[in-house]
């Protein structure tokens, strides 16, 4: 859960430029039976990361020593498909903090807000201009201000202000668990379900 | 008042408390759980020290990871295997209902919730599966959530959810022979793409939809999430509940008569207002097929693949990679393409209905050679209707092996994978790069159009197998 917090992000970014990237293409179904939270992170992009034969395939980005970073920049409609969080603890697991993309799918997007990974939507030809300069330039910042909702790319100075629900950013900010919250409220819950007009 | 939609009916009912700037409390009357996104929500508990506040409200199975054959004998794969102990242990802990494998009521998550009885008008339903959105058929709000939320709902019955934006979709007309429910739905999806829903929860309704039956009403909801939809809905109706009245004990309901009351307001007020209405005509939508690799790119079976993705004059890198991928080129026609396997069952077509329309194209007729054919029911229960209704023999006589149930080769987590490089048409709702296995070509089509193809070997327009007509349920 969310105990992680999030603060200032300067790093370095990895591009995986497609569109619809899904969650199947994240982490393949077949990962999928551990029953613990982490490891994950060695199966992220697993069809794309290695050949058949179980080597690395050398084009794939993540195996590129050139690039690397807490960033990740994908394309856009980034995670659609299944409601599994494993998506999300792979991405984590591997080390990246946040992720841009200009549309990410509804679950997704929840599923990173609750375990510390920061979804930023940016807009179309912003992504378009930042893919092709992390390509160019693997050594390309990006600061993240979460505090400010600020987004910017250090080397052109091109910062736009990105949108998070206060909520969420609270408790990304304090390292806030949402079901410390919802257990904080038992009472309210219990007098819920006694005044419920039960609709069965 | 202010004219509500029935989806802000249920939400509205169920909300225990609004957070200012943040998202609602939401109370949730049926969890769902199954055995691949629960265990780390047991663990969390177990950190935490708590208990699970409402074991009642839960109901578990254990579907997404288990083998099609044998299934009395031990899982043979050990991840596997623990996965689905680990399970059964959390419900014995915590006192929760399992219908685990070898339950004579086990089944897909989403096929046992409503054909036992736990799925009813007017409820919240989730569960840690996208396509808990199946639900919605009965007017429900369900959605799928990640583990974070499951342990939520597991510690205190409520989950913090923004509330989403309400879409219309209407879809008037009457369906041509041959094109069933899961057509409507893909046609609506390669219409508004795979992001075309995203924010939304959709309220499915018009003649083309009320005219449906409980099972076809399931295909639609449960392939909204397809579109990006946070979920789909469709009003209950006398068509829901009589489907209702035929189960024997509804879990939880002792007057019938007084439930049904309560059912019956359960509707959008006429001049309630949508965030976004869509309309289609039934009668133009023929039987489809999926030709790249997410479920927006689809089209007619009888038609050929667009030249570009969109109103875009050159085919996108993303568009010819998903073709490379599929080893289709753009323009061709997939009427006539050779396919290996053909695959029925999941939670989009696993129902008793569906099984019927597949036995009625290949009633009489014999499987292709070159086809190796996947038949799985979505449950227990739907097996034993097949049985009941001679659709064994049906199946057999043909040349088809009937499998035990499971989601099985829809995510192809257990042993049920599709080879790379070969082509399957599936009755499933994704067809991403390798969902059905690594290097898999999925096509996504209907039961009419599976049977189509297990019988000729090839892509092939179902309606010409189609011959008996006003014999068309969907
Ligand atoms: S059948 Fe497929 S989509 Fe349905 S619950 Fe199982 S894995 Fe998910």
């Amino acid at each position: 859960m969310a105990k992680v917090k999030f603060d200032i992000l300067e790093s370095t970014c990895v591009s995986i430029p497609f569109e619809n990237v899904d969650t199947d293409q994240i982490i393949p179904a077949r990962f999928l039976s551990a029953t613990s939270r982490e490891g994950f992170g060695d199966n992220l992009f697993r069809d794309w990361r290695y050949k058949k034969s179980g080597e690395p395939n050398e084009e794939f980005i993540l195996n590129n020593p050139k690039f690397g970073g807490k960033i990740l920049v994908a394309g856009k409609n980034f995670g659609s498909g299944s409601s599994r969080e494993h998506a999300v603890w792979a991405i984590f697991d591997y080390g990246f903090r946040a992720v841009v993309s200009s549309f990410f799918a509804d679950i997704f997007m929840g599923n990173s807000l609750n375990n510390g990974l920061l979804p930023i939507v940016i807009s179309d030809e912003l992504l378009k201009k930042l893919h092709s300069l992390i390509q160019k330039d693997p050594s390309t910042k990006i600061n993240i201000d979460l505090e400010k909702q600020l987004f910017t790319i250090l080397s052109t100075g091109d910062s736009v202000k990105f949108v998070i629900n206060p909520y969420k950013k609270e408790c990304l900010l304090k390292g806030l668990d949402d079901i410390d919250f919802l257990l904080s409220m038992k009472d309210s819950i219990t007098g819920y379900e006694n005044n419920k007009n039960m609709v069965r | 008042m202010k004219a509500k939609t029935l989806f802000d009916k249920i939400w509205d009912g169920h909300v225990v408390r609004s957070i200012e700037d943040g998202p609602d409390v939401l109370y949730i009357d049926r969890h769902y759980i199954h055995e691949v996104t629960s265990p780390q929500a047991f663990n969390g508990l177990k950190e935490r020290g708590i208990q699970v506040f409402r074991p009642g409200n839960t109901i578990a199975t254990a579907d997404h990871n288990i083998p099609t054959k044998d299934q009395h004998l031990e899982i043979r794969d050990q991840l596997s295997r623990n996965q689905v102990e680990r399970l059964s242990e959390n419900c014995t802990k915590y006192g929760i209902e399992l219908f685990g494998l070898n339950h004579s009521k086990n089944g897909i998550v989403h096929v046992i919730g409503p054909e036992l009885g736990y799925t009813l008008p007017g409820m919240t339903i989730v569960c840690g599966d996208s396509h808990t959105s199946t639900h919605g058929a009965f007017g429900t709000i369900a959605f799928g959530i990640g583990t974070s939320e499951v342990e939520m709902v597991l510690a205190t019955q409520c989950i913090l959810q923004p509330k989403p934006k309400k879409m219309k979709i209407t879809v008037n007309g009457n369906l041509h022979k041959g094109v069933t429910s899961k057509d409507i739905i893909m046609y609506i999806i390669a219409s508004i793409s795979t992001g075309g829903a995203t924010g939304y929860f959709v309220e499915f309704s018009g003649s083309a939809i009320t005219s449906l039956t409980m099972e076809a009403r399931m295909t639609i909801c449960n392939m909204s999430i397809e579109m990006g939809a946070r979920g789909g809905l469709i009003a209950p109706d006398e068509i829901t509940f009589s489907y209702l009245r035929k189960i024997t004990a509804i879990p939880g309901v002792t007057d019938f008569e007084k439930s049904l009351e309560q059912w019956k307001e359960l509707k959008s007020d006429p001049d309630a207002a949508f965030d976004r209405e869509l309309e289609f005509d039934a009668s133009l939508i023929k039987p489809m097929i999926t030709y790249g690799t997410n479920p927006g790119m689809g089209m007619a079976v009888d038609s050929s693949i667009p030249l570009t993705d969109g109103d875009n004059k050159e085919a996108s890198a993303s568009f010819l990679k998903s073709l490379d991928y599929m080893g289709f080129k753009p323009g061709i026609k997939l009427l006539g393409q050779p396919v290996d396997y053909v695959f029925i069952g999941s939670c989009t077509n696993g129902r008793i209905e569906d099984f019927r329309e597949f036995a009625q194209i290949i009633r009489g007729r014999k499987k292709a050679a070159n086809i190796t054919a996947l038949i799985v029911p979505g449950s227990k229960k739907v097996e034993e209707q097949m049985a009941s209704e001679g659709l064994m023999e049906v199946y057999k006589e043909a040349g088809f092996e009937v499998r035990q149930p499971g989601c099985s080769s829809c995510l192809a987590m257990n042993e049920d994978k599709i080879p790379a490089g070969k082509y399957a048409v599936s009755t499933s709702n994704r067809n991403f790069e390798g969902r059905q296995g690594p290097g898999a070509r999925t096509l996504l089509a209907s039961p009419y159009t599976a049977a189509a193809a297990a019988i000729t070997g090839k892509i092939s327009d179902p309606r010409e197998f189609i011959t008996e007509l006003n014999n068309v349920k969907k």
